[in-house]
């Protein structure tokens, strides 16, 4: 049985029952964030990383700071022709589908959080494969399987068996679910998952433990090197995001990149995605500003990310309206999703868990493959296969 | 003049240009025959749809070889799961194998390629291996039992054209098989450079892909293959490279 958890748990600190790694990645990414005054950098700065073929660390720091806002169109045109090179017109798709809504974290800003009041809901293996069948039917062939944070509720078992109907129905199958040891990833991979994605949320370890109150979230380093362990159990890729808005979006966005970075050095075969999430309005709290992360910094962000890592994958949300990520695709995101119900059981009928958060582009498979298509893009389906 | 074809494991082409993976669509693969002349076209498999094997070929045009490659593969071992489901798929005995683990620069591991290219040859397939210009890498390929060589000029994505020139040549001069050049061809002249220094054909696609125009671009190729075919044959090339100087300034004397 795992030790409770609560605000006065040491958040730096492992549970006995948490797999422990190397702290190498993890030193290295909070001591680059730590020194990062993003305030230092000037114009001319900008200019340098614009016109540098490579774009070192601390290109991409000046590329993050308030001095490259002026330079926005050029380094969205740099941003583009990378992903150019690197891509050519492909836009991939995909639809992320909630099993269940159970949490054991209280972390303050989520909608799922376990202090949350909203209908609690988990699919049992029929409900998950006729949602399955529907989203298949849109001619989708990814899908991205979320669940809440609980391992009780959710158990690996249970997230096996998903994975194990999803591989019936599509060809790429990925998870956003708990931070697991690298033995249940490597069974989750057995089971025909092949992506996993961590948010950290914020990067800032001070901030953090101020928001992840009670839940095994609440312990850093083990959300921190999920994705190592990902790899280390046998998965392809791993994704990586901060929650934007919730601390110095700068810093957090350079951590994020430098995670990324530092992982896919250490491990070069292992593929790299971006996700670029931003505070939105979420059920029981509307309190919640999402401080100054504008549309403006939100390009910037997600080029920046793209021009340091230029084969990395970026997810472009639904949280963010259609606009936006009609004309981000154009640019340096390469991933899209489409048809898009965030609540439980929602694809098929009425739902049976409440949604983490409202999205705000709500457009299905044929209206984003058509948006695509209208753009002199190349939406894709597939660009993958298990081995 | 004798013809001038292409030989892989015993089948025959005339056309020198391969369209490779990567970008697809109907139009691309259109102008790519049609155009380009092409007669061999790559396919990935991972790029393929669930339940669209049949469609693989509806794709592809009558008389047209297909060359599914294995990228996605990581390990020999992957590779060959991957060749024998295209196999399985209807996609001929054809193979490209591909062997990245790479994620940054997508450059092929000769070690692991080697080793599928023997396992694969084996079962019967005609291997092709793309690999990264090492003369005594090419060597175990042609031990292997690969049916021709793919060098590349330059990291996939890099625009960067013949980066690995002086190599290829080395490739180009000291083995018996084709050597066909492959990533890095972002421009015709480019092409047209690969084909004067002796490589047996060039593979390209995302500098047709990504073109304003699909199908001048494809026939720009095709003529750009030919000119350096054309000159590769006739030799002016390597007169010129290698110095054609009449004179004797240091043997000279011999003849005194």
């Amino acid at each position: 049985m795992s030790e409770r958890i609560d605000e006065h748990t040491d958040h730096m600190k492992y549970t006995d029952d948490m797999q422990a790694i190397d702290h190498d990645i993890m030193d290295r990414v909070i001591a680059e964030m730590d020194a990062y005054d993003a305030d230092v950098y000037t114009a001319a700065d900008v200019k340098a990383a614009l016109a540098a073929e490579e774009c070192s660390v601390e290109n991409f720091k000046a590329l993050l700071s308030p001095a490259a806002l002026p330079f926005l169109e050029e380094i969205a045109q740099k941003a583009q022709k990378e992903t150019r090179k690197h891509f050519g017109n492909s836009v991939m798709l995909f639809t992320p589908l909630y099993i269940a809504n159970y949490c054991e974290n209280y972390c303050i800003y989520c909608g799922f959080n376990c202090h949350n009041k909203i209908k609690r809901a988990k699919l049992n293996a029929q409900e998950i494969e006729k949602e399955m069948k529907t989203i298949a039917e849109t001619g989708l062939e990814e899908i991205l399987i979320l669940t809440g944070e609980s391992p009780k509720n959710s158990s690996v078992e249970y997230i096996g068996e998903a994975c194990k109907i999803a591989r019936k129905y599509f060809k790429v199958v990925g998870l956003e679910v708990y931070p697991m040891d690298s033995k249940d990833y490597a069974y989750l991979h057995e089971c025909g998952a092949d992506f996993v994605t961590v948010f950290q949320e914020t990067y800032n370890s001070d901030k953090y433990k101020t928001l992840h109150l009670g839940g095994r979230k609440r312990i850093f380093p083990y959300r921190f090197n999920a994705q190592e362990r990902a790899i280390m159990g046998g998965i392809r890729g791993v994704g990586f995001a901060a929650l934007l808005g919730l601390d110095d979006f700068r810093k957090d966005a350079l951590a994020t990149g430098m995670h990324a970075y530092l992982l896919q050095r250490k491990y070069p075969h292992a593929e790299i995605a971006f996700s670029c999430p931003r505070l939105r309005p979420i059920i029981n709290n509307d309190k919640i500003n999402p401080k100054d992360v504008h549309e403006p910094q939100l390009l910037q962000i997600i080029c920046a990310y793209r021009i340091f890592m230029p084969f990395a994958s970026i997810t472009i949300s639904s949280r963010e309206c259609a606009r936006f990520r009609d004309n981000i695709i154009q640019i340096a995101a390469t991933k899209i999703s489409a048809g898009v119900n965030v609540g439980i059981g929602g694809h098929t009928g009425e739902e049976k868990g409440d949604e983490q958060f409202e999205i705000d582009d709500g457009r299905g498979v044929d209206e984003i493959y058509q948006m695509i298509e209208k753009n002199g893009m190349q939406p894709v389906m597939s660009d993958y296969i298990y081995v | 003049m004798k013809e001038d074809k292409l030989v892989i494991g015993n089948h025959e082409f005339d056309s020198r240009f391969i369209l490779g993976s990567g970008k697809y669509s109907l139009d691309l693969i259109d102008a790519a025959v049609k155009h380009a002349g092409a007669q061999i076209i790559t396919l990935a498999l991972r790029r393929t749809t669930t339940d669209d094997a049949a469609n693989i070929l509806d794709y592809i045009p009558e008389g047209i070889t297909l060359l599914p490659n294995t990228s996605g593969a990581r390990t020999a071992e992957e590779a060959v799961r991957i060749a024998k489901l295209s196999r399985e798929l209807g996609c001929g005995d054809f193979v490209k194998v591909e062997v990245i683990h790479d994620s940054k620069y997508l450059l092929p591991d000769n070690y692991e390629t080697i080793k599928a290219t023997e396992m694969l040859a084996k079962e019967g397939f005609i291997v092709m291996p793309y690999m990264y210009p090492d003369l005594n890498a090419a060597r175990d390929l042609v031990n292997a039992g690969a049916s021709a060589i793919m060098p590349l000029g330059a990291p996939i994505g890099s625009n960067k054209g013949l980066c690995t020139k002086d190599f290829i040549q080395i490739l180009i001069d000291e083995i018996d098989l084709p050597i066909i050049v492959d990533a890095g061809i972002g421009k015709p002249s480019q092409a047209c450079e690969a084909m004067e220094m002796g490589a047996a054909a060039v593979m390209a696609n995302t500098a047709i892909a990504t073109a304003g125009d699909i199908p001048a671009m494809a026939g720009a190729f095709k003529h750009a293959i030919e000119a350096g075919r054309t000159a590769y044959l006739a030799g002016l090339g390597r007169v010129i490279e290698k110095g054609g100087s009449a004179s004797s300034p240091l043997t000279g004397f011999l003849k005194n």
